[in-house]
């Protein structure tokens, strides 16, 4: 038992959700959990590629790299891409900057999201998130039922018992399968070694353009960045440990510049990975809140 | 640097490959510490990080119920409502690994009304910590949690007695509780039963040995989880793979996925597809992206066959000469998890491996009394009851006894309205009755008697609050269609319970009872061609569906007689709402039992609106 077994779980839950689902759909962020599904998902159907699109909820905020590396996974995996930017949202100039990390999270993710599954009619739908990154998703079960509106009950999960999954929903509600689940930080990591799956290279250090913003480091990714008065960027070798929305990911100083190099830093990280994501820490039980109003 | 990263990385990747994951729940009742215990381990282990430390401090102050001091429980209480109450609702999952093993546990609810959460939880663990209060002793729900932990088959269990703080750290204490435990234990099929005296709050015996209780000679409880033998499915045994799906992306290739639940597959190897038993050879093993030369037990393949065999969904890959047991009657254990009470007759949606079917619980043997596992005679099964139960479900399914195959041997029960999870079973044994009654099939067939009465065969069945006007719509039209020359008989809820179910009173369970020989007598009418009429209060919406069921498309004509209950009160030609206010009645439907309306009846008569005669007119605009 190690990293076959829970490779051998994942594919089995995304073989049982494809199985029994209408119109499946897998979350797409193009961080380090998507390529690992993504990888999952090949395995779990080859030779055919995946029975299901790819959805990327745009928020006109990542990192340039990542937009490219989405570009060249689509073109090698032959999976169909959706990519959705709330339109109302991007026409109103919504933006952490100027509206605040959670407002623009919520405009820009949460509603885009609900936008997005509404409009394709997608009744189950995978994310990556584990249940080792924070308290609430350690509650969370592998198949976690939404009610019309996408909303999650906490306190009214179905028992899920050994891996038998109850898959059956009504009219309007939806499923949100999470596959990686049982995964920690260390296995996804091991995994992308092992499997040699390609990730965004911002996960390894290299000279970027940083500024310290809320006692944290953020990368400059293009000219949106509201410089102060006399404020400029500087170089620095960093790296992330975890990719969203550049103006709320921050970056950590490091010389790892090599996928062993980045695994032996993680294994003596004193931080979780969850600590360059500035909306966790917003006010307490907040991915809580947010996942009950539809959030992943 | 980069060279003493790469050894390190190594070293990790070794490690990792070679390290066991054990999964183990812990248990027992509220208060116990459970949620402390796992805190202190994470806590110990050094499985925290700095900032999710920085967060626990600035929680305790805000929620902690230790004072000064941070509360390590907070770690696993990931709920806005778990945090607020100061309880656990809900399973968490925690993973902490140490050099020896990587752990996943389950920290699980300790109140009675979240025992499916427990459930949850241990259907999955290896190893279960049981905790109980040194101060308390063995109470009701660790005697529960225990019986659950036994029945989902776990056979390691480890006995934590917590807050030996609190007594003293008193061997006395710990030994009367340690022998209370196991003369409680001893026909609970534990192979392997462990006694730790610790302290959650001060971490005493829990990663170190405790030098304030050096009368105890065994492991700290991580080295105790460390070393425990961990059984998994079995290599050795039979091979077995239920089909997930069968993925066919061209005319060339055709392979069916699944993950292998039990013994290992090797090109070449003779297979059965079962529940038909087809003979076939395996062509080919492919994990992944790779063909293999054999798979085991718990990997994810797809398998390709030699012949051109009909294997789907549900299917299940067999060694052809070790096949499974095909039934579609057993005798299960059954753990109930809904609100709403289980009654025999009932249908539900039975989940097991990757097959689904309508299952009808048929007879409940017995139920288990939690606290002495006394076998008590039942009707229905609460929330939360543990009873064995006959079963027998609408197509034969695939199966092994639990105790011998997980995987094969589990069985969820879905409700068909609602969908949600009500019932968690494991299959003893199957039921030879089934296999050797064979519906007759005559010479004379329904066909055959309806033309020779120049008629349709039909069942209307009318639903409706008791005094809604059921009867007397029903006898106007039974007239009426006798009067066209049609052959007709009309079974009135009330005449019925005289004969043929008197023996049953207004119990749930008696009412689903009712329903159902209704439904099977109305059934063999309609099957002999005649035009039945039933006249049924049949409140519950999933009995009218059994009975639904029961006949062909379009054979059944659901009529809701829709009348307000103010009204039926009002009318009260009986006198029986009367006699329901006053309290002389119990389980009167619209008083104090549910009248579930009808979704899509195919008539909706509205007697507020129509007269008798418009209402029968209706019914039979609809026969046509």
């Amino acid at each position: 038992m190690g990293m076959k077994q829970l490779e051998s779980e994942s594919i089995e839950i995304i073989r049982e959700a494809v199985a029994t689902a209408r119109n499946p759909v897998m979350m797409y962020s193009i961080g380090k959990d998507s390529s690992v599904m993504l990888h999952l998902a090949r395995k779990a159907f080859h030779p055919a590629p995946p029975p299901f699109p790819l959805l990327h909820v745009d928020t006109t905020w990542k990192f340039k790299e990542m937009y490219a590396h989405r570009e060249r996974m689509v073109r090698e995996s032959g999976v169909r891409l959706i990519t959705h930017t709330n339109q109302e949202g991007l026409a109103a100039g919504i933006g952490p900057f100027t509206h605040g990390s959670n407002y623009h999270t919520d405009v820009m993710k949460t509603q885009a999201l609900k936008q997005a599954l509404d409009q394709h009619g997608f009744d189950l739908v995978f994310g990556g998130a584990r249940r080792d990154e924070e308290k609430s998703r350690a509650k969370e079960r592998v198949f976690s039922f939404r009610s019309e509106g996408h909303r999650w009950d906490p306190k009214a999960q179905r028992p899920e018992l050994w891996n038998l999954y109850n898959t059956r929903i009504r009219q309007g509600e939806s499923i949100r399968v999470f596959p990686i689940s049982n995964w920690t930080e260390q296995d996804i990591w091991q995994y992308i070694l092992q499997e040699n799956i390609p990730i965004v290279p911002l996960y390894f250090a290299a000279e970027r353009p940083v500024v310290r913003f809320n006692g944290q480091w953020i990368m400059v990714d293009d000219d949106r960045y509201p410089f102060k008065e006399g404020e400029q960027a500087v170089m620095k070798k960093v790296r992330f440990r975890t990719l969203g929305c550049w103006p709320l990911t921050a970056a950590i100083e490091s010389e790892a510049d090599t996928l062993e190099a980045v695994i032996a830093e993680t294994l003596n990280a004193r931080g979780s990975e969850r600590e360059g994501r500035m909306i966790d820490s917003d006010e307490p039980g907040s991915m809580e809140k947010k996942k009950q109003e539809g959030y992943f | 640097m980069a060279q003493e990263g790469t050894r390190e990385v190594d070293a990790f990747v070794k490690a990792q490959t070679d390290r066991q994951t054990l999964r183990f729940i812990t248990c027992g009742s509220v208060d116990d510490g459970k949620s402390t215990l796992i805190g202190r381990l994470l806590y110990e282990s050094k499985n925290i990080f700095d900032d999710q430390l920085k967060a626990l401090e600035s929680d305790s102050k805000r929620y902690g119920t230790q004072g000064e001091r941070v509360d390590l429980a907070l770690l696993v209480d990931g709920l806005q409502a778990e945090r607020e109450q100061g309880i656990t609702i809900d399973v968490a999952y925690r993973f902490f690994a140490t050099d020896k093993r990587r752990f996943i546990v389950a920290d699980t609810p300790g109140h009675e009304q979240y025992t499916r959460n427990m459930a949850t939880g241990a259907s999955t663990a290896h190893v279960a910590v049981i905790l109980v209060d040194a101060r308390k002793g063995v109470l009701v729900q660790t005697r529960r949690h225990s019986r659950i932990v036994s029945m989902m088959g776990i056979r390691q269990v480890v006995l934590a007695v917590n807050k030996m703080d609190l007594v003293g750290y008193d061997e006395k204490v710990f030994r009367a509780i340690e022998s209370d435990y196991r003369a409680f234990a001893a026909d609970l099929g534990f192979e392997g039963l462990r006694s730790i005296p610790l302290s959650g709050l001060d971490g005493d015996n829990v990663i170190n040995r405790s030098e304030r209780m050096s009368w105890y000679s065994g492991p700290s409880l991580l080295g105790c989880l460390e070393s425990v033998e961990i059984e998994e499915g079995s290599n050795m045994g039979p091979f077995r793979m239920p089909v997930q799906l069968v993925n066919r992306p061209d005319l060339d290739f055709r392979g069916f996925c699944g993950r292998i639940s039990n013994g290992t597959v090797r090109p070449g190897d003779a297979v059965r597809v079962l529940p038909g038993g087809v003979r076939t050879t395996v062509k080919a093993v492919i994990d992944g992206f790779e063909a293999v030369e054999a798979a085991d037990a718990g990997t994810s393949v797809t398998i390709t066959l030699d012949d051109e065999v009909d294997a789907s969904r549900g299917d299940v890959l067999v060694g052809a000469d070790t096949p499974a047991e095909v039934a579609d009657q057993f005798e299960a254990r059954l753990l109930w998890m809904a609100e709403h009470a289980m009654s025999p007759g009932r249908q539900y949606l039975l989940k097991s491996a990757c097959k689904e079917v309508t299952a009808t619980v048929t007879g409940i043997k017995y139920r288990e009394d939690v606290d002495t596992g006394a076998h008590l005679a039942a009707k229905t099964l609460e929330l939360n009851g543990i009873g064995t139960v006959h079963l027998s479900t609408s197509a034969p399914i695939v199966f092994e006894p639990y105790a011998r195959d997980r995987v094969l041997g589990s069985f969820i029960l879905i409700d068909k309205l609602t969908f949600e999870t009500v019932g968690a079973g494991m299959i003893q044994f199957a039921l030879r009755r089934a296999s050797n009654i064979h519906w007759q099939a005559l010479e004379v067939d329904r066909g055959a008697r309806a033309q020779l009465k120049h008629q349709t065969p039909r069942c209307i069945w009318f639903t409706g609050l008791s005094g809604s006007g059921k009867s007397t719509i029903a006898s106007l039209l039974e007239k009426q269609l006798h009067a066209e020359g049609k052959h007709t008989y009309l079974l009135d809820g009330d005449n019925v319970r005289h004969g043929l179910n008197r023996d049953l009173g207004f119990t749930e369970a008696d009412r689903v009872e009712n329903i159902r020989r209704v439904a099977e007598v109305a059934k063999l009418m309609v099957d002999a061609g005649l035009v039945v009429i039933v006249s049924f209060i049949s409140p519950f919406r999933s009995e009218r569906r059994m009975a639904r069921d029961l006949f062909a498309e379009g054979e059944f004509i659901e009529v809701f007689v829709d009348t307000p209950l103010e009204e039926c009160e009002r009318r009260d030609v009986k006198g029986l709402y009367a006699k329901a206010r006053r309290g002389e009645l119990t389980n009167f439907t619209g008083i104090d039992s549910a009248y579930e309306e009808p979704q899509a009846p195919e008539v909706h008569v509205r007697t507020m609106r129509s007269t008798v005669e418009e209402s029968v007119e209706q019914v039979i605009r609809s026969l046509t």
